[in-house]
């Protein structure tokens, strides 16, 4: 008997629940626009909060079309977007032949569309007085396999010789891969021995915590802690020295740490009015939510350019 | 001697009971350490926009809503399934089978099972749910995934309730003519069932903390409707705290302290209503 009452409590408490969540979803529909369906997006963690936002205020103005968006990074994403699984892959990188050919193999067409740039920014401790810029053959010197840096000194020799702590992105994050294949030359190929973390706030934390420390990440993350970081500017070979702003990561002159980031839609899914009028709106919105979510915007002509791939 | 050997002993005692003061002190000290910065930083940010609202970039508008649901769907399923599942497989290992090299091999099994990292229950959870059974990213497929998590746990401890039935009441069960089923339904089952159900619940307590295996599943970050089917996409608590605190604003931590609050409320609501299930169920004995 009692066994009896405890089934039906457990059907009692699932209808309540799923009561309650229909008539919620009763209630949006009386706003709805026409738009409606499900659009499924996956992939980059650097790209999230992009597409997260265009997602967040798209979701908004059509309650009907259900948006979800994963974080598998970005070769998840690829994974199973060229399997046919998703509608939309974020990525911080382009598509690689591999990846390609499973597409073909798949009969999986796609679009690729950039929707932004992001810059690695360099950072040491605001306590760091001696580090004024550093050339990519020095930053090359310290990050690459075998590296025999060990203390400051080891970079330049009027700098201390204290211990240097190294902080950076952790092997499966497209920062990483982008930032070894610029400054070391080999995607994926780095020294081991630094502080790893797929957190940037954790580097953050670190960099923050120690004075002999540096690190690279996402620019966005320096930008909310700017006050609390100091930037390197970096000198690439023509002798210019460039710290990563707004413009110089938008112009291209911010060399080689910035990057573009895309969103890749499959032809099939473009089919779909929903998706359709998704992608429309992103690009249409990219230029405001990119800069709110610390981004950089692409030039004017270059989100055109995407917009016409659409139509 | 034999006065400094006393000595010695009360030292001994003394230096015992101190050692294992501090061991306790320390557990509880850094779990107040803990609960006090999380309500410090979360309490603030807790109103009812936070149960309404969904994942948002702005952290005034971010809310737990979808995840919330998201986890209250998986333990409302996964409790059924992995309570019949698991008190079915205890029940036969108890009641019905001799001790055999089979029923050894699947104690062991159960027990290794137990041990397993949850992660790889998420990879068969992908392997045969998601894609054998062609669930897809379902909160179905979540349950289904939690269900065998949770199984092993379930298992020993419905087998550990159902041995501590005292044999003398079956004997009188069968005494009066009662058939094996009638004893178990009546007998064995309502007298294990408090210490039954203290280890289903404390088992989803785990559940409803676990991320690992949703994530493989294929739970997503970004949902910003709440799953009205079994069948629709989903997230759960855990991965929407873990992804608000690696965002670069500090407002998202205070608000993933918030996430963390409501998370533990609903651990704490489930621990307390195992406690009550079982005071009120064992006085009737």
């Amino acid at each position: 008997m009692s066994l009896k009452k405890l089934g039906l409590a457990f059907v009692a408490v699932a209808l309540t629940v799923s009561t309650l969540t229909g008539c919620g979803q009763g209630a949006k529909d009386a706003g709805a626009t026409k738009a409606s369906g499900s659009i499924k997006i996956d992939g980059s963690s650097t790209v999230f909060p992009i597409t997260e936002a265009v997602a967040e205020e798209f979701q908004k103005a059509n309650p009907n079309v259900k948006v979800t968006v994963g974080v598998s990074g970005t070769g998840g994403g690829f994974k199973k977007f060229v399997a046919g699984d998703l509608d939309i892959s974020n990525a911080s990188r382009t598509i690689k032949d591999a990846e390609k050919t499973q597409a073909t193999s798949n009969k999986v067409d796609y679009v690729e569309i950039p929707i932004a740039y992001d810059g690695i920014s360099i950072v040491v401790n605001k306590a760091n007085t001696w580090v004024d810029k550093l050339t990519v053959a020095e930053l090359k010197k310290i990050w690459e396999p075998n590296s025999k840096v060990k203390t400051w000194k080891d970079i330049r020799p009027n700098w201390p010789a204290e211990p240097i702590k190294l902080y950076g992105p952790g092997t499966d994050s497209g920062t990483f891969e982008y930032f070894t294949e610029a400054i070391v030359g080999e995607a994926k190929k780095s020294r081991p021995d630094y502080n790893q973390s797929e957190d940037d706030n954790v580097l953050v934390t670190g960099v923050k915590g120690d004075k002999n420390s540096l690190g690279y990440f996402g620019f966005s993350y320096y930008e909310e802690n700017a006050k609390e970081l100091k930037l390197v500017p970096i000198e690439t070979g023509n002798g210019k020295t460039v710290s990563p702003t707004m413009e110089t990561i938008k112009d291209g002159s911010y060399k080689p740490l910035s990057r573009p980031l895309f969103i890749y839609v499959s032809k099939t899914s473009l089919q779909k009015p929903e998706v359709k009028s998704f992608v429309k709106y992103y690009v249409e919105n990219a230029e405001e939510l990119t800069k709110a979510v610390h981004y950089v915007p692409l030039k004017k002509e270059e989100y055109q350019a995407g917009l016409s791939k659409v139509n | 001697m034999g006065q400094g050997n006393w000595r010695i002993r009360k030292i001994t005692d003394r230096f015992a009971k101190i050692a294992f003061l501090c061991a306790t002190l320390f557990g509880i000290a850094f779990l107040g350490v803990l609960l006090y910065r999380i309500v410090a930083d979360g309490a603030g940010w807790l109103n009812w926009d936070f149960f309404t609202n969904f994942s948002s970039r702005f952290p005034a508008k971010a809310g737990v809503a979808a995840a919330l649901v998201g986890s209250i769907w998986i333990v409302l399923l996964t409790g059924p399934i992995a309570f019949f599942l698991g008190v079915g497989t205890a029940l036969y290992l108890e009641e019905y089978t001799k001790k055999s090299w089979f029923t050894r091999l699947i104690q062991v099994n159960i027990h290794n099972l137990a041990g397993v990292p949850s992660i790889v229950y998420g990879i068969l959870g992908l392997a045969v749910f998601v894609q054998g059974l062609m669930l897809g990213q379902a909160v179905l497929a979540g349950v289904f995934t939690m269900s065998l998590l949770v199984l092993p746990i379930i298992v020993v401890s419905s087998q550990e309730a159902i041995r501590s039935v005292p044999q003398h009441m079956r004997n009188a069960s069968y005494a009066l003519g009662a058939s094996k089923w009638q004893t178990i339904s009546r007998v064995v089952i309502p007298t294990a069932l408090p210490n039954i159900l203290t280890g289903v619940i404390l088992a989803l307590s785990r559940a409803i903390g676990e991320t690992a295996p949703l994530v493989v599943v294929g739970a997503l970050t970004f949902v910003a409707f709440v799953p009205a089917s079994p069948m629709d996409p989903f997230t759960v608590l855990p991965i929407q705290i873990f992804n608000w605190t690696s965002r670069p604003q500090d407002d998202f931590r205070a608000i993933a302290a918030a996430g963390i609050i409501v998370l533990l409320v609903v651990l704490l609501t489930m621990n307390l209503l195992a406690v009550y299930l079982r005071n009120k169920y064992q006085k009737r004995y």
